[in-house]
């Protein structure tokens, strides 16, 4: 309501799902449904996004500045009325990264200890 | 669906409205993709865990957003979150103290395993009850067939000796039934057995865990330890948990019962002592428990016409033997308290009410930027339950502190301990107020906020809002003056009532008189000589020591021990008449110069003397009221009647004075010389109180009285040490501290109406402002503004007022057994109640007048 945008680092670490929806909206607009078959895929099916986690972390994610509900619709054959389709924010984009750049940290701190295989 | 539909209700409806479509949507095709009962049974479990988790989270999310939202807004307007959370805080402490103190004594069930099958009983004469006879509890206990066990006590004091200094303590005999009937087990050793309570067994001694750390200074082996009780050898056999408080919780030993078989005991039927407890078989009910009874009284009537003539038993539930007036007081209070929490509350909601007026913009603009009403609402309920738990939290530490002050309202004869604690019970009682209080009273104010729909506020400016608030707001005020009236009427009568109690005449003099007791032990003092000659060594010294004018022993002082009545049979009645109430009276023994010590007037005859010997003609001196009974307008001295084994012989009569205390009638007095008691004879009736005149202070007295009473018998020990000024003031202790209680809620109640009077006003005044400045405009006089202004405060007031007259009158009906005959509708009360609440309203309407005065007409139209 009328918030100033936080600091992106203020916001993390983000909850997986909120990544992964970040993730799922980068590239284009995608509706709900869309979104949990978009981290099912990516993820081989190994996370499946239920309905209310879905719109739980949609919820928090609108409230934070992260993704905006979109006006623009699709072509009007794949379009389907009741649905709500969601848009990542610049501030949105600039948390992914952040969350990124942790991530990648946390990897090569765990890569110097030897914990992952592969290139040092 | 139907099932998911139901699942999705756990959410918050702002979240259903927002995502409920889609989220039912995705759940379809999952259920069409799901094949086979195994994948449809997982599915539907994963939901249901699923959408549970869900919602709490959400559901928790908005009550962190309104939290945070509340505190912004709580900061923004410190005045308005002070006022409330004060209000509140002693609303809830008035009520958290009341109920503490009311649940301890009234509610809470007695400390026993199965305590609602305890009873005890009384045998009953036309117009009293009194303890039973041993002769008639032996008899009642083998006859009746409706209790489990049945045992009997008696409350006693002894002095122990040989354990550092000589000390009195309070305790009781019991029979070796008793404690196993009420199914306490001891903290060690173990209780009597049936051997150890026969006539000639040796001594055995249980103590309370307070006597075992005082004395004993907690020592794990003192078991088997011997004790001089009375100068009787006694053994230490165990020691009672540390809350086992019984009869009363001044008990601090006890010693088995060892009826003598043929002594006073047996001897006599109506030698009425001993306090009967049983417990009821299972499946007994009280009814017919006393049904039984009344089939074996009958029965023993019939036996024993003379001595049981008229005799029946009466079964009470040990959980219902509270005084009558400690009853009506904590009812009282409670009253007082729940008044209080009216008050309270009417203040929130009017507080709430009159802010969330204020606060129409605000909102207007949340719901047009897409809030729903259920959010709004939710957050205006969160405000208000806020508010209310930091209102109980405050109000708990109110009370907590108040508590110990309540502390008298406890009546010592319960088995229990003596001050209530706020314990985990209080603690939810308090909660479930305030949160009851905050639910149920911003519940309200925003419902009827958010039920405008349109929020007209944006277009209207500040005078949206409409009557009907105002009309709520105005019922609200009016609650509030009602029940202040209720409670200062209330409080009036009863300090009229303490006044008029503290006014009455004991019928003896209270100042300088110091009293003091050294309890004679038997058997070392069983001979009335070996007795008379303690008295005179003591006496006589106290009566030379300077400042004494007199100085005397009697066996109970009044309005201490309030029994000790025996029937009284004048010659020439009839014997048979004797049992009833109407020829009870109260039997004392006492030296020369008690009735000068005590300034008992000495109106015909004699007082007793040191001539009134065994061998000489059986004497007594008898109150007014006596004679009246018996002898009215006729010469009272030289008249004979027959009272305790003896034929007795008026030579003098004294005035009377208020042994039962100064709230309840008393029996007639008979005073009987020391001298003229048969040696091991009425042992129960031996002068153990002393008491001096002093013209200086008598405290003074204290240690050279000490040193006479050491030289006399270095073992003797001394104890409850008062003046009689501190007996009469005790009489009304709890009853003051009653009224200081009441009078506090009162004071609290009618500040807190004031402010209502003055908020409401004062919120009237500024959304009229506009109207007012244009009245002025004009050309209205400032006096008819302030007329206006007053006149509002005045109707609400009289309204109030007017019902709380009629609330407070029955009030009073209802408490008139606490009023010591001051009327219920009491004139000068009711009056001085009403001139406080003019006053209140005057003054709770002048600020807002004199603001209402000085209002720039230019500026108030400007500002729009």
């Amino acid at each position: 309501m009328g918030n100033t945008l936080p600091q992106p680092d203020s916001l993390l670490p983000l909850p997986p799902a909120t990544f992964h929806i970040l993730l799922a909206v980068a590239e284009e607009d995608l509706h709900g449904y869309a979104i949990i078959q978009d981290v099912a895929a990516r993820t081989n099916g190994e996370l499946k996004l239920s309905a209310g986690t879905l719109y739980r972390s949609i919820q928090r994610m609108l409230e934070q500045g992260l993704i905006v509900e979109t006006q623009d619709r699709p072509a009007p054959e794949l379009d389907d009325e009741r649905r709500r389709y969601y848009r990542i924010t610049p501030f949105g984009a600039d948390v992914a990264r952040a969350e990124a750049r942790r991530l990648t940290q946390l990897v090569r701190m765990a890569r110097d200890r030897g914990f992952v295989a592969g290139r040092a | 669906m139907r099932a998911y539909e139901i699942l999705l209700r756990f959410y918050p409806a702002s979240f259903r409205a927002e995502y409920g479509e889609e989220m039912r949507g995705i759940w379809a095709r999952r259920r069409r993709d799901a094949s086979g009962p195994p994948a449809v049974a997982a599915l539907w479990i994963a939901t249901v865990f699923e959408v549970l988790s869900n919602a709490a989270a959400v559901h928790w999310d908005i009550l962190r957003q309104d939290l945070r939202y509340t505190v912004r807004t709580l900061a923004r307007s410190p005045g308005f979150a002070l006022t409330a959370v004060l209000v509140l805080a002693l609303g809830v402490g008035a009520n958290t103290a009341a109920f503490s103190v009311t649940d301890f004594v009234l509610i809470r069930p007695l400390p026993f395993p199965e305590p609602d099958r305890l009873v005890a009983l009384w045998e009953k004469v036309p117009g009293y009850k009194m303890e039973l006879s041993p002769s008639n509890y032996v008899d009642w206990k083998h006859m009746s067939k409706s209790f489990e066990r049945m045992g009997a006590y008696v409350e006693t004091s002894v002095n122990l000796v040989g354990q550092g200094d000589p000390e009195h303590l309070e305790g009781a005999t019991v029979t070796a039934d008793l404690l196993p009937l009420l199914g306490v087990q001891p903290m060690m050793g173990r209780v009597f057995t049936a051997a150890e309570d026969r006539e000639g067994a040796p001594g055995t001694l249980l103590l309370s865990y307070q006597l075992w750390q005082a004395v004993f200074g907690g020592d794990a082996g003192v078991i088997g330890r011997r004790v001089n009780l009375d100068n009787e050898p006694f053994v230490v056999i165990g020691v009672m948990p540390r809350d086992f408080h019984f009869p009363s919780r001044n008990a601090e030993l006890w010693t088995p019962m060892r009826f003598r078989e043929h002594s006073d005991d047996f001897r006599d039927r109506n030698n009425n002592y001993l306090s009967v407890v049983a417990r009821l078989k299972r499946g007994v009910s009280l009814a017919q428990a006393g049904a039984e009874m009344g089939v074996v009284t009958a029965q023993l009537e019939r036996q024993f016409p003379k001595e049981n003539a008229q005799t029946r038993a009466f079964v009470n539930l040990l959980r219902d033997e509270l005084p009558q007036q400690s009853r009506l007081l904590l009812m009282a209070l409670t009253g007082a308290a729940l008044c209080v929490l009216t008050i309270a509350c009417a203040n929130l909601a009017n507080l709430l009410l009159a802010r969330g007026l204020a606060r129409q913009r605000e909102l207007a603009v949340r719901s047009a930027m897409g809030a729903g009403r259920e959010r709004l609402v939710r957050q205006l309920v969160t405000e208000s339950l806020v508010l209310a738990l930091a209102g109980g939290a405050l109000g708990v530490l109110v009370a907590s502190a108040a508590v110990p002050l309540l502390a008298r309202l406890v009546p010592a004869s319960l088995p229990i301990a003596q001050s209530p604690s706020i314990d985990l019970r209080v603690l939810i009682f308090a909660g479930l107020i305030s949160g009851l209080t905050g639910i149920g009273f911003g519940v309200l104010p925003a419902q009827r906020l958010c039920r405008q729909g349109d929020f007209s506020a944006l277009r209207e400016g500040t005078r949206a809002g409409g009557g009907r608030k105002e009309r709520l707001r105005s019922v609200l005020v009016i609650a509030e003056v009602t029940a202040s009236v209720v409670l200062l009427v209330s409080a009036g009568l009863l300090v009229r009532a303490l006044w008029r109690i503290e006014g009455t005449d004991p019928g003896f003099r209270t100042d300088g008189v110091l009293t003091l007791q050294t309890a004679l032990p038997m058997p070392k003092y069983d001979e009335t000589a070996r007795r008379a000659g303690f008295y005179t060594r003591v006496l006589s010294a106290v009566r030379a020591l300077p400042g004494v004018s007199s100085a005397a022993y009697i066996s109970y002082l009044p309005m201490v021990r309030t029994g000790g009545i025996w029937p009284a049979t004048p010659e020439g009645q009839p014997v048979e008449i004797q049992r009833s109430g109407s020829h009870q009276a109260s039997l004392r023994f006492v030296t020369p110069g008690f009735f000068a010590t005590l300034g008992i007037p000495l109106h015909r005859g004699r007082d007793v003397a040191e001539s009134d010997t065994i061998d000489a003609p059986f004497a007594s001196v008898v109150s007014e009221s006596f004679v009246r009974r018996y002898w009215p307008d006729q010469d009272p001295l030289g008249r004979h009647f027959k009272m305790a084994f003896h034929d007795r012989m008026v030579v003098g009569v004294v005035g009377d004075i208020r042994v039962r205390g100064l709230e309840r009638p008393s029996e007639p007095q008979v005073y009987l010389p020391y001298r003229q008691v048969q040696d091991g004879s009425l042992e129960g009736y031996v002068p153990n109180d002393l008491v001096m005149h002093s013209a200086s202070r008598p405290e003074a007295l204290l240690p050279a009285v000490r040193q006479i009473i050491r030289g006399a018998d270095s073992e003797q020990p001394v104890s409850d040490v008062r003046t009689m000024a501190d007996i009469v003031q005790e009489q009304t202790a709890s009853r003051a501290a009653q009224v200081r209680v009441l009078g506090a809620f009162a004071a609290i109640a009618f500040l807190l109406a004031g402010v209502g009077i003055h908020g409401l006003l004062s919120f009237a005044v500024s959304r009229r402002t506009q109207e007012i400045g244009v009245r002025i405009a004009l050309g209205a006089q400032r006096g008819e503004i302030v007329q206006m202004i007053v006149r509002q405060g005045a109707l609400l007031a009289s309204a109030g007022v007017m019902l709380g007259i009629v609330l407070a009158y029955a009030a009073g009906r209802a408490m008139e057994g606490l009023l010591a005959g001051v009327q219920p509708g009491d004139a000068l009360t009711f009056a001085s109640a009403v001139g406080l609440c003019v006053m209140m309203t005057v003054l709770g309407s002048l600020l807002p007048a004199l603001r209402a005065v000085r209002i720039d007409p230019i500026q108030a139209i400007r500002s729009e």
